[in-house]
């Protein structure tokens, strides 16, 4: 199948002081993928999301989304088209459930029957109990918050989500629950998905693709399989053994 | 001409015409020191003036005589009692006591003119209880410096002034180095109680009778004449030459009994200077004079009033300023050291010396008052803003830049809200020490709750003190109540419930 990258990043570069997160780095993702970055911590995962959000500008190469150069100047508008969400979801403290969901599209005009059938629509994708809308985040549990933070990235209805350990914090019942939940609504909804987790396990569950980073360059992109089957070297084959030693061999699909 | 229109006319022919009644009426602004003669003399001043016809007002206990001079030369008083040795040493900073002619010559070339001497010599003199001067044989300043371990309590202005304690201790060569600085009021108490052994007194002072102290002699002459005068600008007899005329019947008219008299009646019997004012003109003068007693509760819906003015005007200036500055402050981290350190200096300036320096610039009254209530107000302001934006967990700024949310937008939904619990905690402290501070406005002439405070002091009277130190703590009880129910209704309930 050939269509266009949605996102395509050439010789990305970016240090912090004296680490390199992010070293002359090359991706390509095509439209309706789920492509998972793992890595060993300061492998530059979190920081290729933030390059593309705008947060952070690298020192060289060029990243593009849809066909247009991310730039302190262009990112503003493109950032519509992109959902993030953080570990610990970066919910507003002050605002309702529904207030958080609901602000840009606000901000932007939206009529309010218009936003509020958009709300309806996310809670019901989501499952997040109509009673939790009205609270705020102090009041909702670890995962309700995620719902949350899901639904306000969804709220524009973006092209791609950009998701940084989104379950990273809570604990692995709920976790396990939201797992399943997230995979259906990614496969319902058909968007470019780009997630970041240090679980190999996750990152096999959801990706498509995985791509394995270290240092800040990409060892290995590929799907589970080929990680385990064929790592390219000795490194990707370290990595994997290191996170499946304690799990299961290789399942399809075992969770409904 | 219609019915309404006619009525129109009519009320502006009405309002024309008093305000040509007005302009008739001179306007004349007597001024006074915060001690109890100076106020006396003020008012008799203002009672006599008022004879005239013309519309007085007197601006009583302004602070000391700086501040007075500069209020002279700036308009805001038109005239004010005084002292020859004060103006040649204080005003004019002559070396030797200069003649009353080289005064008046000297203060004509200030646009000033000097008045013939009133009739009493007020100078300087040190006091002590006669008991102790006995035991220890003093009765001479000269006897002193064979005592040096007497403990020294002066009034500040005879600490700073030339013709005070630096001058005296050269020209007796005086040993003593227990010397303390203290309100002239003050001082007498801690004469009575025994934590001092020597004061400075006014020769005119009632206390001097009332303690049994005695005055030492000034056996090398160091202190020069303190003949009470009266100045005025030179403008005054164009303006009002009968107020001019009426003032000048109190030429050689008051005796230095006489105004030992009248001081006792103030401190002693607590008598209003008003009605000693009154009294004096009566029987001296043969006058009927005009006094306006003003009620306790009147006095205190004032004085409120004044207050209240003070701190709203100033706070409101300083939320106006402080926020912005803050914000810029947390934006941009160079110019926000500079901000938060030029700020923190203002902190530093001691508040008489800060309400001393506006002076010059704005004059006295709320003015002054008001802008250094409001440099004061802005560093509480400033840092919590600041302190409140650059504590919001950098997740959350960035989750808001992500979302595609404009800088503008941030500010104003995410980071000011977040941080308005700091925010109103800034303002809250800063309306809780304007509070306080305002008090101090009374010494340039801003009343508010410090008039009745100085007055109390100046004549040792707690209640009278009570009268403005109470309702001052009242009110910034009222206002820490006001910023509680504020933070109900500016900070978001998301941030005021506990987790769990």
């Amino acid at each position: 199948m050939l269509s266009s990258p949605v996102i395509e990043l050439e010789q990305i570069s970016k240090a912090f002081g004296a680490t390199q997160a992010l070293d002359r780095l090359d991706l390509h993702v095509e439209a309706g993928q789920t492509s998972v970055l793992i890595g060993p911590s300061g492998c530059g995962k979190s920081t290729l999301l933030r390059v593309l959000v705008g947060l952070i500008e690298p020192d060289g190469g060029t990243a593009t989304f849809e066909g247009t150069t991310i730039t302190p100047q262009s990112v503003h508008a493109l950032r519509r088209r992109m959902g993030y969400v953080i570990q610990e979801g970066g919910l507003f403290p002050h605002l309702t459930a529904t207030e958080n969901v609901v602000l840009m599209a606000r901000q932007l005009g939206w009529p309010e029957p218009k936003w509020r059938s958009r709300l309806g629509e996310l809670a019901e994708l989501t499952r997040l109990p109509t009673d939790a809308l009205g609270r705020y985040p102090i009041e909702l549990s670890g995962g309700q918050r995620q719902r949350v933070s899901l639904m306000r990235a969804l709220m524009l209805d973006p092209h791609v989500l950009l998701m940084d350990e989104p379950l990273g914090a809570l604990d692995p019942m709920i976790r396990f629950e939201l797992q399943v939940e997230l995979r259906a609504i990614f496969r319902r909804l058909g968007k470019t998905v780009l997630l970041v987790t240090h679980d190999l396990d996750e990152a096999g569950f959801f990706g498509d693709f995985i791509v394995l980073l270290r240092n800040g360059r990409i060892e290995q992109r590929g799907t589970l399989e080929e990680l385990v089957n064929e790592p390219r070297n000795e490194f990707v084959r370290a990595f994997v053994n290191a996170q499946r030693s304690t799990v299961a061999p290789l399942r399809e699909d075992p969770r409904p | 001409m219609s019915g309404i229109a006619r009525h129109l006319f009519g009320v502006l022919v009405l309002v024309l015409s008093a305000q040509a009644v007005f302009a008739q009426e001179p306007s004349v602004t007597v001024g006074s020191k915060k001690f109890t003669e100076s106020v006396i003399l003020g008012e008799i001043l203002t009672q006599l003036a008022a004879t005239t016809g013309a519309e007085v007002e007197h601006r009583s206990e302004l602070g000391g005589t700086r501040i007075l001079w500069s209020a002279l030369k700036r308009g805001e008083i038109d005239l004010y009692p005084e002292y020859t040795g004060t103006i040649s040493k204080e005003i004019l900073q002559a070396g030797d006591a200069a003649t009353i002619n080289e005064i008046r010559d000297a203060l004509k070339a200030e646009g000033m003119i000097v008045s013939e001497p009133l009739g009493f010599n007020n100078t300087y003199i040190l006091g002590m209880k006669k008991d102790l001067a006995e035991k220890r044989g003093i009765r001479r300043i000269s006897d002193l410096a064979r005592h040096p371990d007497l403990r020294f309590g002066f009034s500040n202005e005879f600490l700073d002034r030339e013709d005070g304690w630096p001058g005296l201790r050269r020209d007796y060569a005086l040993p003593q180095r227990d010397v303390r600085g203290m309100d002239h009021d003050l001082a007498y108490r801690g004469l009575a109680a025994g934590s001092i052994d020597i004061v400075d007194l006014y020769s005119t002072d009632a206390e001097i009778e009332y303690y049994g102290l005695l005055a030492l002699e000034d056996d090398r002459a160091h202190f020069p004449r303190y003949d009470s005068v009266i100045v005025y600008r030179d403008d005054l007899e164009g303006r009002a030459a009968e107020v001019v005329t009426a003032i000048s019947a109190l030429e050689h008219a008051i005796t230095a009994a006489d105004m030992i008299a009248m001081n006792a009646k103030a401190k002693v019997e607590n008598v209003p200077e008003s009605r000693i004012a009154s009294e004096f003109l009566g029987r001296h003068l043969g006058m009927q004079t005009d006094r306006r007693d003003v009620g306790a509760w009147e006095r205190f819906w004032i004085h409120t009033v004044e207050h209240l003015f003070l701190v709203a005007v100033s706070l409101a200036g300083a939320i106006l300023i402080a926020i912005p500055l803050g914000v810029i402050a947390a934006r941009f981290s160079r110019v926000g050291q500079a901000i938060l350190g030029t700020v923190g200096i203002i902190q530093t300036i001691p508040a008489l010396a800060l309400l001393v320096f506006m002076i010059p610039l704005l004059g006295i009254g709320a003015a002054p008052a008001i802008v250094a209530l409001f440099l004061y107000s802005l560093l509480p302001i400033v840092r919590n803003t600041y302190a409140g934006l650059h504590d919001i967990p950098r997740p959350i700024v960035e989750s808001a830049i992500a979302l595609g949310l404009s800088p503008s937008q941030r500010l104003r939904l995410i980071e000011l809200p977040l941080a308005a619990r700091s925010i109103l905690a800034g303002i809250k402290t800063s309306a809780v020490i304007n509070v306080g501070t305002a008090t101090l406005g009374a010494l340039i002439g801003t009343g508010g709750y410090g008039q009745p405070i100085l007055t109390g002091i100046r004549l040792d009277d707690v209640g009278l003190i009570m009268q403005g130190a109470l309702p001052a703590a009242g009110l910034a009880l009222l206002c820490q109540a006001a910023f509680e129910i504020a933070e109900r209704r500016f900070v978001s309930k998301g941030l005021r419930i506990k987790a769990g």
